[in-house]
């Protein structure tokens, strides 16, 4: 697992807006009478949405006592996951897939990219502080490689040029169409599909 | 090739909508409660027939598994589980499953619950899948709208509650018993077997694991009964099953084809051909980065299906098949793959955290060609050190890849690599070190 630096600027207090405590009593429910602990993950979820992208220490406090379990025990499971940000990495934070499917059609241009627009060093934030950006391990989309990760949304089928566009998209406050970027259809072979033509055509 | 009639995605590239409308058109939720009262024995027995075997990567099969929970409900509920944690590298297919044929997967937890005896019924998804899980949310709230799941499902007199709950970023958490641990709020650390989940799993419960494709076929196995679903492919090694085809092809693409394809047919055929051309091709690994990798020769006429892969020292793992060309730097591409399984070792077991990132470390020295002769053979040493000495498969799906680069490229690797050894100048190194601590 890797190594997650926890910040050393934390907000003194921290609870549920009306809406997250109403969401997350429940969540409690999904799981068995005795068995709240199970909802720790997404209550964690629910702190880091909450809070801007990443949980203070005061949130995982707040969620112990909520879940009645130790303190120890939430500390645990937020410094395990890796989508669990434990220090500011702003308002939008990109991912960048770089394991091997992606990596052997050029995320590393899309890593390089980053390092221009937005700062030198990964987990870095940007110097307006709006976004920061991370090399991450495969995200499930490996036939539209290579793609990124903008908070929940991704981005598809990329190369430099675009990667750049929406980066810059981005920080001019507009929000870029998620999905992919050469325009093709999910994860259907492009322009030399074989299979299902009747519906297609249908 | 599969005959567009036999495909069970059939909305695989969203063609159609992943509504409940456009699913029932797609004869999802047809008659689901004749099936339910077809009776336990079956449901399970059909799906015996069928020859299924586990679409998540180990390949066991379903019907068996299923007749592991116990026949009757004692004083602790039973669970089923749906590992829908797909993180293998290469593998991108529970995605589409759960984006457009979203019916499919939520019939099938019916089904299979009933067989189990289940009434509470677990998603375990990925959490960066936040907009897969917001698309199957919908589709579940469809379904009890329409009293298809719930209270009395279908009209069938089985009650079944669905509820999704999302991983955070631990491709450990694929691990079955990682993702229970992960489900009651812990850390993923993978437990010990025996016991097995099917008689302690969930909260201690009995409790059946399967991934989203295995279960998403079911219904389909069902209602066009198991004998049609073994016609396809051979013996042991029926059906269909979706491929990822990624990497250096020319049309990277999810494609449902029947077992026991010809690899060269899925990569020529549905992915556009290798980039560059067939004699380009280097190597591919063929069933997720766990999987060893074959080079071109194997790939020439290798057929996909379980047994075949196994007998050519892989596996059909996940069907995520990544084609590497000879444009690449195949020592750099396993090195990134180590670089992987060190970032996802969860550290409970030593060869596997001290280990994975060993490798790691070698490859990476191995690809800028900074690594002595020794080391070649070290490194196989320390894969076979990891390898069945760790609680989980994780141990080998780390070190697999690795010893098949090793089996088809050793000579490129040993070619890059031919220094005297650090041992040779300094005698007081044991012999088991990482040299990489040492000045150069």
């Amino acid at each position: 697992m890797s190594i997650k630096k926890v910040s050393k600027e934390q907000p003194l207090s921290f609870e549920f807006s009306k809406k997250n405590l109403e969401e997350a009593n429940k969540i409690i429910k999904n799981y068995p009478d005795g068995k709240q602990q199970s909802a720790v993950m997404s209550l964690l979820y629910l702190a880091q949405k909450q809070n801007e992208n990443w949980i203070p220490l005061e949130a995982m406090k707040y969620i112990a006592k909520f879940l009645s379990m130790p303190y120890i025990k939430v500390y645990e499971v937020a410094t395990f996951y890796s989508m669990y940000n434990l220090s500011p990495v702003g308002k939008y934070f990109l991912q960048i897939c770089t394991t091997t499917p992606c990596m052997i059609r050029g995320a590393y241009d899309l890593v390089n990219v980053c390092k221009k627009k937005i700062s030198k060093n990964e987990k870095e934030l940007s110097k307006d502080e709006t976004c920061s950006w991370m090399e991450v391990e495969c995200l499930g989309a490996c036939i539209n490689a290579p793609m990124m990760q903008i908070n929940d949304d991704y981005y598809e089928d990329l190369d430099e040029e675009k990667t750049e566009k929406i980066i810059t998209q981005i920080q001019n406050g507009e929000k870029p169409l998620r999905g992919s970027y050469r325009g093709r259809k999910n994860s259907e072979p492009e322009n030399n599909r074989k299979t299902l033509l009747n519906i297609k055509n249908a | 090739m599969l005959k567009d009639e036999d495909r069970i995605f059939t909305n695989l590239y969203n063609d159609q909508g992943a509504d409940i409308v456009s699913a029932q058109k797609r004869s999802d939720w047809k008659d689901t409660h004749e099936i339910i009262n077809k009776g336990k024995e079956w449901i399970i027995s059909e799906v015996k027939l069928s020859e299924l075997r586990g679409r998540g990567g180990a390949g066991f099969p379903t019907g068996l598994k299923w007749s592991f929970a116990p026949k009757e409900v004692g004083s602790k509920p039973h669970y089923l589980v749906i590992n829908a944690d797909e993180s293998e590298p290469g593998t991108c297919k529970d995605r589409d499953i759960m984006r457009f044929e979203p019916h499919k997967l939520i019939e099938g937890c019916l089904l299979a619950s009933y067989a189990v005896s289940a009434h509470k019924c677990y998603i375990y998804i990925r959490g960066e899948y936040a907009n897969e899980g917001k698309k199957l949310q919908n589709a579940i709230n469809e379904a009890y709208e329409k009293k298809l799941i719930g209270k009395n499902s279908c009209n069938s007199g089985w009650d079944l509650d669905i509820y999704i709950h999302y991983g955070a970023g631990a491709y450990i958490c694929g691990e079955e018993t990682a993702l229970l641990e992960s489900l009651e709020g812990k850390k993923g650390l993978p437990r010990l077997k025996p016991p097995f989940p099917a008689l302690i799993g969930l909260y201690g419960c009995p409790t059946i694991i399967n991934n989203v494709e295995t279960i998403a076929v079911i219904p389909t196995i069902l209602r066009r009964g198991g004998k049609w679903f073994a016609s396809l492919g051979r013996p042991k090694n029926t059906g269909s099953k979706i491929y990822c085809i990624s990497g250096n092809v020319n049309n990277p693409c999810n494609v449902e084809e029947e077992m026991g394809i010809p690899l060269k047919d899925l990569i020529e055929k549905h992915a556009g051909g290798v980039v560059g051309g067939w004699d380009n091709l280097k190597a591919v690994i063929p069933g997720g980065s766990s999987m060893p990798l074959i080079p071109k020769q194997i790939c020439e006429n290798i057929k996909m299906d379980f047994d075949e892969c196994v007998e050519n020292k892989t596996g059909l793992g996940t069907a995520g098949i990544v084609v590497i060309n000879k444009d690449q730097d195949i020592i750099k591409c396993m090195a990134r793959i180590a670089r992987f399984y060190k970032h996802e070792s969860c550290g409970q077991c030593t060869p596997c955290r001290e280990g994975s990132g060993w490798m790691w470390r070698m490859l990476e020295r191995m690809a800028r060609g900074e690594a002595s002769r020794d080391e070649v053979d070290m490194l196989m040493d320390v894969t076979k050190q990891i390898e069945g000495h760790t609680i989980c498969a994780f141990g080998e799906g780390s070190a697999w890849p690795v010893q098949g680069l090793l089996r088809h490229f050793k000579k490129e690797v040993a070619k890059r690599n031919n220094f005297n050894p650090l041992v040779d100048r300094n005698k007081n190194i044991p012999y088991l070190v990482d040299q990489h601590l040492l000045e150069k």
